[in-house]
């Protein structure tokens, strides 16, 4: 062997030390992922959900103190389970989507918080109106992908989600239980790694 | 005059009924083309409780009836009359049952859970499916279209059987009046 095979196996070597070392999951997968949520309209349990939204993840379970986490979601295509709904709820006195296109969540901490679970905080924007929000989700590795699950409860007359008639709670409850379901991938991480051993 | 009267239980279960069902059926009429409102998911759940409660009620009139036959008929009555007393009410007998029911599958189908009183949840039997709840909507309604004829029939006879043929079949329903 050459010195310069060496090398290069002494390289690759590095690269896959680096690469098992840290472990972060950054790809989202948009097609798995999923945010949903449930009103109650005069005690009934409404299923909604917004199809359309983007992410950016970076988390590493061994070190959730460095995640990060940005959502930004379309409101104008929520589905709020039926037309009816969803013709109302892009109205001004709900999201007013014509003025606030995207509701947007940045994460400012992110902690641990018992076997598998964990902890986010950061503002919440809706409607032009910011609120700290805190989330608590579960992580699991499935092969490359990493699935976070959580969810939180949202209280629609904080943001003026719903205003006139709508203010009165007694049809459509103030708690709005929001779910998610991010699936990323592992994807980028070697390269970043790979970058640093340099 | 001793006629064969209902029983104080049947004419109760008639008119508590009957007057249940007219109330649900306008609210049905009015609230379906109002435009979304927070007074709309009140109707409409006010409507779906009605619902319940009628066809609760119309299952212990079933029971009863059956347990307690209704009083015969006048003899005065043609043949032809009395078969067509006969068939109205098993129709509307079929309709008080038919016409909660599709009301409530079609809550279901279009992913509305009924919740009595906004407290117990009836389970839905139908997973949501939009199509599908737009057929029983329809059929909802045509059941309803139905029942309003049928009633107009029946309240129709029973004022013809009271001021023109002068006879006990709207007396034997009515409540006692002790004099």
């Amino acid at each position: 062997m050459t010195n310069r095979s060496h090398i290069f196996i002494a390289a690759a070597l590095a690269f896959v030390a680096n690469a098992t070392q840290a472990i972060e999951y950054n790809a989202v997968q948009a097609d798995k992922s999923a945010i949903t949520f449930t009103s109650k309209q005069m005690g009934v349990p409404v299923q909604g959900r917004f199809p359309k939204f983007s992410a950016r993840v970076a988390f590493d379970p061994a070190k959730p103190d460095a995640a990060k986490v940005e959502i930004s979601i379309d409101l104008a295509a929520i589905d709020a389970g039926s037309k009816d709904a969803n013709d109302e709820v892009v109205g001004k006195q709900w999201f007013n989507v014509k003025v606030f296109p995207t509701a947007s969540f940045t994460s400012s901490t992110v902690k641990a918080a018992g076997a598998g679970r964990y902890e986010v905080t950061g503002p919440l924007t809706i409607k032009g109106k910011s609120s700290p929000l805190t989330a608590s989700f579960g992580f699991k590795a499935e092969g490359d992908n990493g699935i976070f699950d959580g969810g939180f409860t949202l209280k629609r007359i904080d943001f003026a989600i719903g205003e006139g008639p709508w203010a009165d709670l007694s049809t459509v409850a103030n708690e709005i239980q929001v779910n998610f379901r991010v699936v990323a991938a592992a994807a980028a991480v070697a390269t970043a790694s790979a970058t640093k051993s340099k | 005059m001793n006629a064969p009267r209902y029983t104080g239980v049947a004419i109760g279960l008639h008119w508590l009924i009957g007057l249940a069902i007219l109330v649900s059926l306008s609210v049905g009429l009015y609230m379906v083309d109002l435009s979304l409102s927070p007074t709309k998911l009140r109707l409409y759940s006010w409507h779906k409780w009605a619902g319940v409660t009628i066809f609760s009620l119309v299952l212990i009139r079933c029971i009863w009836r059956i347990t307690h036959p209704a009083p015969p008929l006048p003899e005065s009555m043609p043949l032809w009359q009395r078969v067509v007393a006969e068939g109205t009410h098993y129709v509307l007998y079929a309709l008080m049952i038919a016409i909660p029911l599709t009301g409530w599958l079609m809550s279901s189908a279009k992913g509305f859970q009924t919740v009595y009183f906004g407290v117990l949840p009836i389970p839905d039997l139908l997973n949501k499916n939009t199509e599908l709840g737009e057929t029983l909507n329809l059929v909802h309604r045509y059941l309803n279209y139905l029942m309003i004829a049928i009633i107009g029939a029946h309240i129709g006879a029973a004022l013809k059987h009271h001021f023109i043929d002068k006879d006990d079949i709207l007396r034997r329903m009515l409540p006692t009046v002790r004099r």
